[in-house]
C-alpha cells in the first residue's frame, strides 16, 4: 500500500506562492500560447474558416458563408425573423427573440410576419421557420419548404423558370450531417448569390 | 416526436457510454501520477510549474490545507479576472475599443467564471475585448474546470483510502489534470472546430456589403480555442451572445454532436475513476446507471412536451416551435443539447430556453435543481451525486436500524449532518432570492415577459447561477446592481458551500478504516440501490423545489392550454 505522506505548510507563504506563481504560468499557458497556437494552426490549414468564411464579390466582402443577412427585395430568397440587433441581423449583437411560449408580442410579430408572407402563396401554410425567429437572429439557413414557398415569388420577379430557382435550390441545400443529425437547410446568402450569378450569366447571353 | 430525432439520441447516448472507460482510465492514470503517453511530452512543463511554484508534489495536504489551497488559488483567479475586466480598455487586443466593465458586472462575471457557472450578464461580442476573452475567461475556464475535478479526485481518495489523513496534493491535481487532461484534448478540439467553420482570428470586426447595399459588421474573434474549453470543461460562457446557437460557435449539426458529447465526456468518466479507485468498477456504474436513468426520464419528458401542440403557435399558423431555434438543428438535436446542458452543469445552449414550450423548459430547472448530478460538471457533478450517495445509504440504514455503510466506511453523524448542510446550500440561495426579485422592484423590472412565464425567467436565473450551470432564460435583463450582486453570491455559494463541506467528509471518510462487508450490509453496485439513488434524488428535488415550479412552468402549462397570452 502506498504511504501517504501529510506536509500540511502553514497558509503563508505556503499557499500564496503557489497560488500567485501557478495563476500566472496558466495565464501564459491557456491564455496566450494555448489561443495563439490554435490561431496559428488553424489559419495554416483552414484558412477560409479561420477568417470568419466570409463570401466576397468584385473583390469586396459581401457577408459570412455561415451568417444570415437582411433580404427584402421580391427577387432575393428571405431569411427568418431575426432578434440580432435593433433591425435584425446585426451580426455584431446576435441574440434571439426570448420571447416565451405564451407571449403577446410573439403572437403580434408572427401574425404580421404571417400577412407579409401570405401573398407570396395565397391559401397556403407557411412554413414554420419563416415565421419564428432563430436562437442567434443569424441563422444562415432556411428549411428546404421555406425555400419551395418563396421559388414562384423569386421566379416571377426574376423572369425565370420556375424550375430553374429550384435547380439552384437544390445545389444550395445541405441534407443531414452523416445522413441523420440535424434537418436539412438551405443557405440563404449563397443561393442569393448564386441567383444573381445566373442573372449575370443570362444578361451576357451565355447560357 | 420523430424516429430520426430519437436516432440523433440513441447514438449520443452510445458514443457517450463507449467514452467513459477509456477516458476513465486515462484520467486514472493522470491523477494518480502515474506514467502514460502525454507524460514525454508535457513533463517537462509539469517539472517547470512545480519548481517555479516551489511546490513537492508528493507532499499531501489535510482536507483542510487541500481547501485552503484551492480558495487561494480561486481567490487569486478572481481578483485577476476582476483586474482584467475592470481595465480592458487600456489593454492590448481590444480591435473594437470596447470600454471597461462596470464594477456590478465585472464582479458578477469574474464569480461566474471562476466558480465554473459562466452565467453571462453580458452579450460577448459587444462587451469583451479579445484580451479578455483569452487571457481571463479561457483560462479560467481551464482552471475551474480542473478544480472541480481535482476536488471530486480528492472525494473519491476519502473513500479510497483507510486510516488516511491525507487528501492528495492540490497543486499537483491542478497541474496535471490541467497539462494532461484538458489541454491535450482541447488542441485537437479547436481544430475540429476550426474546420467546421468556427473563425479564429484577431482581425477587427469585418465591415461587409449584403447583396442588398446594407452594412454588415461581422464579429469574429479568437472562438474555436475558447469553444473548445467551454465545452470539454462544462463552463458554457459563450464567446457571443447567442452562445452555441451562434453559427460561428457551432456551424454544423456535426459539430453540434460532437459539443454534446464534449460536455459530458469528462464528467461520465469521473464515475468509472471512482469505480476504478475503490477497486470495483461496478460502484463506478452504479452512479452513472442513476445518472443515465434520470438523463432519458428528462430527454423523454422534454421531447414529449416540446412536440406536443402549442394551441397559440397552432391559431397562427406555426405547427412547430422552431422559436429560438436553428435550422440546421431541428427540434430533436435543441432539446437533446437544452437537457445535456443543463444536466452537466455546462450552461451553453443551442437554442433559447425562454422560448421552449413551458413543461420542456421546465425539465431544465429540474436538472439543475436536483443539485446537477445527472453527469452533472466536470468533478462537480461526481461529488454532488457521492453527496446523495451518502444521503441514501442513511435512509436505507435508517428503514433497515442498522449504522450505514458505503464502500465499507460507516456513514456516521457527522457525515450526513455535513452532507445536508451541502445538499441545502443551493436551494436556499435559489428559493430566497427568487421570492425577494419576485416582490422587489429591481427585481421585476427586468422581466420581459409577464405572468408565470415572468416568474419563470426569475426562478431559472437563481438556479442556473446557485447550480453554477448559467444557462439562462434570456428574457430576464440581468445587468443591473441587485441581479449581478444577487447572482454572484448565488454563484460562490453554489459552489463553496457544497465544496467545504464536501472537503470536510472526504477528510472524515479517508481517517475511518473500513468494515468487512456481513450478511446485512446493503449492497450498492446493484440496480436496488439505483433505484433507491435515484428516488432520493427525485424527492429532495421534489419536495424542495415543487410549489415554485408550480407557480411557473406548470402555472404556464396550464395558461397555455387555455389560450392565455400574456
Amino acid at each position: 500500500m502506498r504511504v501517504h505522506v501529510l506536509t500540511d505548510t502553514p497558509p503563508e507563504p505556503g499557499v500564496l506562492r503557489p497560488a500567485l506563481v501557478l495563476l500566472l504560468l496558466m495565464t501564459l499557458l491557456l491564455g496566450l500560447i494555448y489561443p495563439l497556437a490554435v490561431s496559428g494552426i488553424g489559419q495554416l490549414l483552414f484558412p477560409q474558416q479561420a477568417g470568419g468564411s466570409l463570401m466576397q464579390r468584385d473583390g469586396r466582402v459581401v457577408g459570412s458563408a455561415l451568417l444570415g443577412q437582411v433580404f427584402k427585395g421580391p427577387q432575393y430568397f428571405q431569411g427568418r425573423p431575426s432578434g440580432a440587433g435593433s433591425s435584425g441581423y446585426d451580426a455584431a449583437s446576435s441574440s434571439g427573440s426570448n420571447y416565451g411560449p405564451t407571449s403577446k408580442a410573439l403572437m403580434e410579430r408572427i401574425a404580421g410576419d404571417a400577412e407579409r408572407l401570405s401573398q407570396d402563396q395565397p391559401g397556403q401554410a407557411i412554413p414554420a421557420d419563416l415565421l419564428t425567429a432563430s436562437g442567434s437572429g443569424l441563422d444562415p439557413h432556411i428549411s428546404p419548404a421555406a425555400a419551395e414557398y418563396q421559388v414562384a415569388r423569386i421566379a416571377a420577379s426574376r423572369g425565370l423558370p420556375a424550375d430553374r430557382v429550384r435547380l439552384l435550390v437544390r445545389e444550395h441545400t445541405q441534407g443531414r450531417a452523416l445522413g441523420f443529425l440535424g434537418e436539412p437547410a438551405v443557405n440563404v446568402l449563397t443561393l442569393n448569390l448564386a441567383l444573381d450569378a445566373a442573372g449575370r450569366k443570362d444578361a451576357t447571353g451565355s447560357p | 416526436m420523430t424516429a430520426n430525432g430519437w436516432l440523433q439520441i440513441l447514438v449520443f447516448c452510445g458514443i457517450a457510454i463507449l467514452l467513459v472507460r477509456p477516458l476513465g482510465g486515462h484520467i486514472l492514470r493522470v491523477v494518480e501520477g502515474q506514467r502514460h503517453g502525454l507524460s514525454r511530452v508535457f513533463g517537462p512543463v509539469e517539472r517547470l510549474f512545480y519548481r517555479a511554484a516551489g511546490v513537492d508534489p508528493v507532499g499531501e495536504q489535510s482536507w483542510r490545507g487541500y481547501a485552503l489551497a484551492m480558495l487561494a488559488f480561486n481567490f487569486a483567479g478572481f481578483v485577476l479576472l476582476y483586474a482584467l475586466l475592470r481595465t480592458q480598455q487600456w489593454l492590448p487586443l481590444n480591435p473594437q475599443g470596447l470600454p471597461a466593465l462596470s464594477p456590478h458586472l465585472a464582479f458578477n462575471t469574474a464569480i461566474s467564471f471562476v466558480t465554473n457557472t459562466n452565467w453571462q450578464s453580458y452579450g460577448g461580442e459587444t462587451t469583451m475585448s479579445y484580451f479578455s476573452q483569452m487571457v481571463g475567461l479561457t483560462v479560467q475556464n481551464f482552471v475551474s474546470a480542473a478544480t472541480g475535478i481535482a476536488l471530486a479526485v480528492a472525494l473519491i481518495r476519502g473513500f479510497a483510502r483507510r486510516q488516511a489523513q491525507a487528501l492528495g496534493n492540490f497543486w499537483a491535481d491542478l497541474t496535471r489534470v490541467t497539462l494532461y487532461i484538458l489541454l491535450p484534448l482541447c488542441l485537437p478540439y479547436a481544430l475540429f472546430l476550426v474546420w467546421q467553420g468556427v473563425p479564429q482570428n484577431l482581425l477587427p470586426y469585418t465591415e461587409a456589403t449584403t447583396l442588398e447595399g446594407a452594412k454588415q459588421l461581422i464579429a469574429q474573434g479568437p472562438i474555436a480555442s475558447q469553444e473548445a474549453i467551454k465545452m470539454l470543461g462544462t463552463n458554457g460562457g459563450g464567446f457571443m451572445n447567442a452562445n452555441s446557437a451562434h453559427p460561428f460557435e457551432n456551424p454544423t449539426a456535426l459539430s453540434n454532436m460532437v459539443q454534446m458529447l464534449s460536455i459530458f465526456a469528462i464528467g461520465a468518466a469521473l464515475t468509472n475513476v471512482f469505480g476504478r479507485m475503490v477497486d470495483d468498477e461496478k460502484e463506478g456504474w452504479a452512479i452513472f446507471g442513476a445518472m443515465g436513468l434520470l438523463f432519458l426520464l428528462g430527454v423523454g419528458v422534454a421531447y414529449w412536451a416540446e412536440t406536443s401542440a402549442n394551441p397559440l403557435l397552432q391559431s397562427a399558423g406555426v405547427d412547430t416551435n422552431l422559436e429560438g431555434k436553428e435550422v440546421r438543428f431541428g427540434v430533436p438535436a435543441s432539446i437533446l443539447f437544452a437537457i445535456i446542458t443543463t444536466a452537466a452543469s455546462c450552461g451553453a445552449v443551442n437554442a433559447m430556453h425562454d422560448s421552449l414550450m413551458p413543461l420542456a423548459g421546465m425539465i431544465p430547472m429540474i436538472n439543475m435543481q436536483l443539485g446537477e448530478v445527472v453527469i452533472g460538471g466536470v468533478g462537480a457533478g461526481l461529488y454532488g451525486m457521492l453527496l446523495f450517495v451518502i444521503l441514501a445509504v442513511f435512509i436505507a440504514g435508517l428503514m433497515v436500524g442498522r449504522t450505514p455503510e458505503y464502500l465499507g466506511k460507516k456513514i456516521e453523524a457527522r457525515e450526513v449532518k455535513l452532507t445536508v448542510l451541502a445538499i441545502l446550500a443551493a436551494p436556499l440561495c435559489i428559493l430566497g432570492f427568487t421570492s425577494l426579485a419576485g416582490v422587489l422592484d429591481v427585481g421585476l423590472v427586468g422581466l420581459q415577459d409577464k405572468g408565470p412565464h415572468g416568474f419563470g425567467e426569475i426562478l431559472y436565473a437563481y438556479t442556473s447561477a446557485a447550480a453554477n450551470n448559467g444557462s439562462a432564460f434570456a428574457g430576464l435583463t440581468a445587468n443591473s446592481p441587485f441581479y449581478n450582486t444577487t447572482l454572484g453570491i448565488s454563484m460562490l455559494l453554489g459552489r463553496f458551500a457544497i465544496i467545504i463541506p464536501m472537503l470536510a467528509i472526504a477528510g472524515s471518510l479517508a481517517a475511518k478504516n473500513t468494515v468487512a462487508p456481513s450478511p446485512g450490509t446493503f449492497p450498492t453496485n446493484n440496480g436496488l440501490f439505483v433505484a433507491l439513488l435515484v428516488g432520493v434524488v427525485l424527492i429532495v428535488g421534489g419536495l424542495t423545489f415543487f410549489p415554485a415550479l408550480a407557480l411557473g412552468p406548470i402555472a404556464e402549462h396550464f395558461a397555455l392550454l387555455q389560450g392565455s397570452r400574456y
